[in-house]
């Protein structure tokens, strides 16, 4: 294998923070709230990287679609390791709107582009939970696709795959150029320490827009709006189960 | 079914103590301390696992481990990316520029990223901000909130009594802005960036290095990937040294290096020990109609009694939503042990004058620091060989003001205009000594800081007498108010805040009423919305001397106050699975990095260090 890997990177809000709602139910609130990279995008740098380190891939490219601080999130992966980046700039309403289904053709005209073999893509991003992007990446490329993998390996011209699946694992293998998602047990991603970040400035960020690569980002789907769960209603405590059922009588479930 | 341990290990001890009452006239005292530390040796569990109280040198699982550190050099190095070491970062980048010299200025800092660590009320005043960019309003500094009402009472536990803010008190605002001081600082860096500063959020610096000859020679990032045992991951890495002509330390309140520093230069020889207050602060997204954007309200007296300094503040923001910050503020001198500043704060918004402005809102941010007020008693000697401090680290906090920014930011710019000269000297020998900037001293001293500083140096300290509250602001209003500070003496503090403490049988256990949801909150729903969080699998931050202390002292005399002082739930005190006594257990998850804990224990056996770089409270706009 020649080997280029594109490795996709999201920017979401960090799983620790509290989300808030925004007063107009648009959507959540972002501005000034800690962001950091998807942790099923950090797995799939770090099994690019090992790939590389093995000498199994030539390069890795880190790709991320958003507004500026998108470039934050390519440093970071360049920091684990990737050699470039390509920030695809998507702004405003516009990124308000951006879903699986254009991040999957600006992905499948990249590797048309560059030329690569091989796609790794977390298996979901924390914001959205979507879990559609490589899918729909693999459909439009007409590749094969390996997702919710827990353990990849590469065999000659072909990739085994063992993936996670609800009855248990299941092993692979497929052509190769291929898409893969990771999913959470496919290896544990290194630090991005300070040195690598500093030697991560020296290296290039690619800066293009979707037009440029003659992809339509527009939207099929309009979100209505958006709430809270709703709050938990305390229980009610019973004494004895004559209590019990009468209970459940009241709210007429027997 | 009898857990038969739990009653033999009870029938051991009961023949243990009988062997002690028949001999005791022969040697007492040696049987009790000998029962003692045979007991706690047995039941005490080990908690602190960090390097700096476990060296790993003698560690087995660390043989063979890479320990060397990639190492690089910049002219300056400044710890911490708050109001101080982002102003002078700025002004040493802006001087560079004037005299078209070329200076690599590096910038530290813990949280991940500039802002997220920061938390103040705040009523800013512009003066230092002025100085720094007169044209802060054209560059879209976020001070959308001049201060246009201005109201301080006394409150009692179901009234208010107004206090007028004549002219001349400290505590008048005209002219401030109320900022989020979190976007301010945030502002501040991505100017600091605009001018070349090269700023690294989400690093922190754990190490101080030195040279041979003694001075400091830089810092060196936190190693990463260490597990909760002590012991290397797979992803275990070295930190980085980053080596300086001269290194600025910026930790804001008790910083973990600055302690290191008293120390090992005797910085604080001569001035008294700094003395702490704990601030815990909310934002709340209030009913409109209740909205008075540029509204500012203090108040002192209940829930405190006239003996425990603090009080409240309450800000209403002008920034588009109908926001309030509001806070309580609790001095670390408190001696009860029963106290806890978390649910003064609590039971404080439940007051007729300030649960109707909260009604009908919602909470969307909570968050807890430790602040300074000692004054100009407190200011250790400044500069050392190698390095100096700036900001709230030594601490030039004006208290009867409550505002600490704009003098943290002056000590900044002074710290730059210091250290320029010295640093683009030609035929400077940085490879084996590092710079001694003693003139950043000297020019702090005849700035308007000290002078400030000096004039409401005996207010804080003037709270010591019979009359507490009562008597402070008496002598604020005769002696600041009329004679400016100009009296001749200086009062004294009374001493470590850590000392204070009144063993717990000598005080009465205080009721608080239990949080209703609405207005008041319980502590881990308002640690959640603090955004805190920690690599869970590293050790704990909160290090331990003496892993028996806390059980054998805190918890024997005090009642473990720590249990109640940390506003942020780290320190709980468990039964023992063997059923018979208590544990201490650290969730150092929980840590809003505020220092409390490192300030207040009674026995100062708990040692607080900085946790992985990027780990901490996510504060947005606090």
């Amino acid at each position: 294998m020649s080997g280029r890997v594109l490795v996709g990177v999201k920017r979401v809000i960090d799983y620790a923070v509290k989300i808030r709602v925004k007063p107009d139910k648009s959507s959540v609130v972002t501005d000034g709230v800690k962001h950091s990279m998807n942790p099923f995008c950090e797995i799939a740098v770090e099994e690019a990287v090992k790939m590389k380190e093995k000498k199994l891939i030539k390069e890795v490219v880190a790709v991320s679609c958003g507004p500026q601080q998108a470039q934050e999130t390519i440093r970071t992966a360049l920091a684990m390791g990737a050699d470039r980046g390509i920030h695809v700039e998507v702004t405003g309403k516009d990124y308000e709107t951006l879903g699986p289904l254009q991040i999957s053709k600006i992905m499948a005209a990249l590797a048309k582009k560059e030329e690569a073999q091989l796609i790794i893509l977390g298996k979901q991003a924390i914001d959205d939970d979507c879990n559609q992007t490589g899918q729909m990446t693999a459909a439009l490329l007409d590749w094969p696709q390996g997702t919710f993998a827990s353990e990849v390996s590469l065999e000659g011209d072909k990739i085994k795959v063992v993936r996670e699946v609800d009855g248990g694992l299941e092993t692979i293998k497929i052509n190769i150029p291929a898409v893969i998602t990771a999913d959470l047990r496919l290896n544990t991603p290194r630090y991005a320490t300070l040195p690598n970040i500093m030697k991560a400035k020296k290296k290039k960020i690619a800066n293009m827009k979707p037009a440029d690569l003659g992809v339509d980002i527009t939207s099929r789907l309009e979100v209505l709006r958006v709430d809270e769960p709703p709050q938990r209603q305390a229980g009610v405590k019973v004494e004895t189960v004559e209590d019990l059922v009468s209970k459940l009588k009241e709210a007429g479930l027997v | 079914m009898f857990p038969a341990s739990r009653y033999s290990s009870k029938a051991h001890r009961c023949i243990r103590a009988l062997k002690t009452v028949q001999t005791e006239h022969a040697a007492p005292q040696l049987y009790t301390t000998l029962h003692r530390r045979k007991c706690s040796s047995v039941s005490t569990p080990r908690i602190t696992t960090h390097y700096t109280i476990h060296s790993r040198d003698k560690d087995s699982r660390w043989e063979g481990i890479e320990m060397e550190r990639f190492a690089d050099e910049a002219d300056v190095v400044i710890v911490g990316g708050g109001p101080a070491g982002l102003s002078a970062a700025i002004r040493l980048k802006q001087l560079a520029n004037e005299h078209e010299k070329e200076l690599r200025v590096c910038l530290v800092e813990k949280a991940s990223q500039i802002g997220a660590h920061t938390l103040s009320g705040a009523c800013l005043e512009p003066t230092a901000l002025s100085e720094l960019f007169p044209d802060w309003k054209e560059r879209g500094a976020p001070m959308n909130t001049p201060v246009t009402e201005d109201v301080f009472s006394i409150l009692t536990e179901k009234h208010r009594i107004p206090v007028p803010i004549l002219p001349g008190l400290p505590m008048r605002n005209h002219g401030n802005y109320i900022v989020r001081l979190g976007n301010f600082v945030h502002w501040l860096g991505e100017q600091a960036e605009e001018l070349g500063v090269e700023l690294y959020p989400g690093y922190a610096a754990a190490e101080v290095l030195f040279h041979e000859d003694g001075s400091v020679k830089g810092i060196a990032t936190n190693d990463v990937g260490i597990a909760k045992d002590g012991s290397p991951k797979d992803v275990f890495e070295r930190g980085m040294e980053l080596h300086a002509k001269v290194t600025l330390f910026g930790e804001g309140c008790h910083g973990h290096l600055a302690k290191q520093l008293y120390k090992q230069f005797n910085l604080r020889e001569n001035c008294e020990p700094q003395t702490y207050a704990i601030g815990l602060k909310e934002v709340w997204v209030i009913d409109e109609k209740k909205w008075r954007p540029g509204r500012v309200e203090h108040s002192v007296g209940w829930p405190l009694n006239r003996n425990t300094y603090g009080g409240s503040f309450l800000y209403h923001l002008n920034e588009g939503e109908p926001l309030v910050a509001l806070g309580f503020v609790v001095g670390l001198d408190y001696t009860n042990p029963y106290l806890s500043p978390f649910r003064e704060f609590q039971r404080w918004k439940h007051h007729p004058s300030v649960a109707p402005t909260l009604e009908g809102g919602s909470r969307i941010a909570y968050g807890a620091r430790a602040l300074n007020e000692g004054g100009i008693q407190s200011i250790p000697k400044l500069t050392f060989p190698g390095g100096l401090l700036i900001g709230c680290s030594p601490g030039f906090m004006n208290v009867p003001k409550i505002k600490g920014t704009h003098t943290a930011m002056k000590s900044g710019m002074l710290a730059a205009e210091a250290i320029f000269p010295k640093v683009t000297a030609e035929g400077l020998d940085s490879e084996t000594t590092g710079l001694h900037v003693p003139e950043y001293a000297e020019a702090l001293k005849n700035s308007w800081v000290w002078k400030e500083l000096h004039s409401v140096r005996n207010i804080r300290p003037s709270f010591h007498n019979y009359f507490g509250l009562y008597g402070g602001m008496i002598y604020t209003g005769v002696f600041y108010w009329i004679f400016r500070g100009k009296e001749p003496w200086t009062l004294k503090h009374a001493g470590l805040d850590a000392n204070q403490l009144k063993p717990a049988k000598e005080c009465t256990p205080i009721e608080y009423p239990k949080p209703d949801g609405k207005i008041s909150f319980d502590l881990l729903s308002s640690v959640a919305l603090s955004g805190t969080n920690h690599e869970g699998d590293q050790p704990p931050h909160l290090t331990l001397k003496n892993d028996s202390v806390p059980v054998e002292r805190n918890l024997a005399i005090y009642d473990g106050p720590e249990q109640r002082f940390c506003p942020a739930g780290v320190y709980e005190y468990v039964p023992l699975e063997t059923g018979d006594g208590m544990r201490l257990q650290i969730n150092a998850q929980n840590c809003v990095h505020c220092k409390t804990c490192d300030i207040k224990d009674p026995s100062q056996n708990i040692n607080w260090v900085v946790p992985e770089g990027g780990g901490g409270p996510a504060y947005n706009g606090m």
